[in-house]
């Protein structure tokens, strides 16, 4: 199915959950991204159960320092 | 309060413009800013402001000048090394522009000075390198209910984001909380280029400009995120989180508080 990630269209796993999403797309330090399911903040807790859908729009949101050292 | 016949000419280019004119030269002028950092998003974000007329300019930053600073903190000079922060920025905002009231706050922002000071500031400026004061800035932001510009960047890319508090998405509706020490690479440990500080630093002051003015479309409920190897701007929209522990249904922060600092050093995780 195709899905948009991180605003690209992506060929994945049909159904696929969000956990195993991070995996198939190798989004780096998983542990630590925010992800959004159609403008929807995801918990983490909920990565293993919900699941993508064809069409859906996914974010992976990155925590980015930076500034003033 | 009127315009002199000076201001009239320094402001000229941004009084042409509709949406500014006369009434709004004259709200920049009675406005307030605070940038909490005076590195490499506070340079070029402070630097603006001053030129625009933001009357008041708040800077806070315990950090001296280094030499390792001067490829992206413009605002800072190579005679400047070893000089407060706030000081060497304060001296180059009065020299761009004479009639900027600066104030400094020579200090880390921490829970039991910040309160005080963002309240007295229209809007915030988040210039900071690391996730606990960027935490701290939005929760205190929350609390007092003054509005802000979160930003971050890292190697070629940057992102920012704009709260108003009680209204939009926050920093915690997003990410909850800082990331373990070390979990996340810093800019002193993965480098940064320094133009990428200067795009977003100057979308900071942008937004700025926007909200005390009160003209156009806030960057609020979406992220904008620059890509300089691409060199493409996306942007991430999202809402505000139900399960925000600070602005959602049943936060659990309930006051401010610091959260627990990182060592910014590959040399401690390694240990």
């Amino acid at each position: 199915m195709q899905i948009t990630s991180n605003g690209k269209p992506a060929e994945v796993t049909d159904n696929i959950t969000v956990t195993d999403l991070l995996k198939e797309l190798k989004v780096a330090t998983p542990e630590y991204v925010s992800v959004e399911l159609n403008g929807e903040i995801l918990d983490r807790e909920q990565f293993a159960t919900i699941r993508v859908s064809d069409g859906d729009t996914v974010e992976f949101l990155y925590f980015m320092g930076g500034g003033e050292l | 309060m009127s315009l002199g016949f000076e201001e009239i000419e320094r402001y000229s280019r941004q009084i042409l413009l509709q949406q500014v004119g006369g009434k709004g030269q004259e709200k920049l002028l009675a406005s307030k800013v605070l940038l909490v950092g005076a590195g490499g998003l506070g340079s070029p974000a402070s630097m603006y402001l001053a030129a625009a007329g933001v009357g008041t300019i708040g800077l806070i930053d315990g950090d001296k000048v280094d030499l390792t600073n001067l490829q992206r903190q413009i605002v800072h000079f190579t005679d400047d090394i070893g000089t407060p922060k706030v000081e060497s920025a304060a001296a180059k905002l009065k020299a761009i522009n004479p009639a900027v009231n600066v104030e400094t706050y020579e200090a880390l922002a921490l829970a039991d000075n910040i309160l005080g000071i963002v309240s007295r500031y229209d809007f915030i400026i988040d210039g900071t390198d690391n996730f606990p004061a960027k935490f701290l800035i939005n929760d205190a932001c929350h609390f007092a209910g003054v509005p802000f510009s979160h930003a971050g960047i890292l190697r070629f890319d940057g992102q920012l984001f704009t709260v108003i508090p009680g209204e939009t998405a926050c920093y915690r509706c997003l990410f909850g909380g800082p990331p373990p020490a070390n979990a996340v690479p810093s800019c002193s440990q993965a480098g940064v280029l320094g133009g990428v500080a200067g795009v977003i630093g100057c979308l900071q002051a942008t937004e700025a400009l926007k909200y005390l003015l009160g003209v156009g479309e806030l960057l609020t409920d979406r992220m904008l995120i620059f890509d300089a190897l691409s060199m493409r701007f996306r942007e991430a929209k999202f809402r505000r989180n139900p399960r925000c522990p600070l602005c959602g249904e049943n936060p659990t922060i309930t006051e401010l508080r610091d959260e627990e600092q990182i060592a910014c050093d590959l040399k401690a995780a390694k240990a």
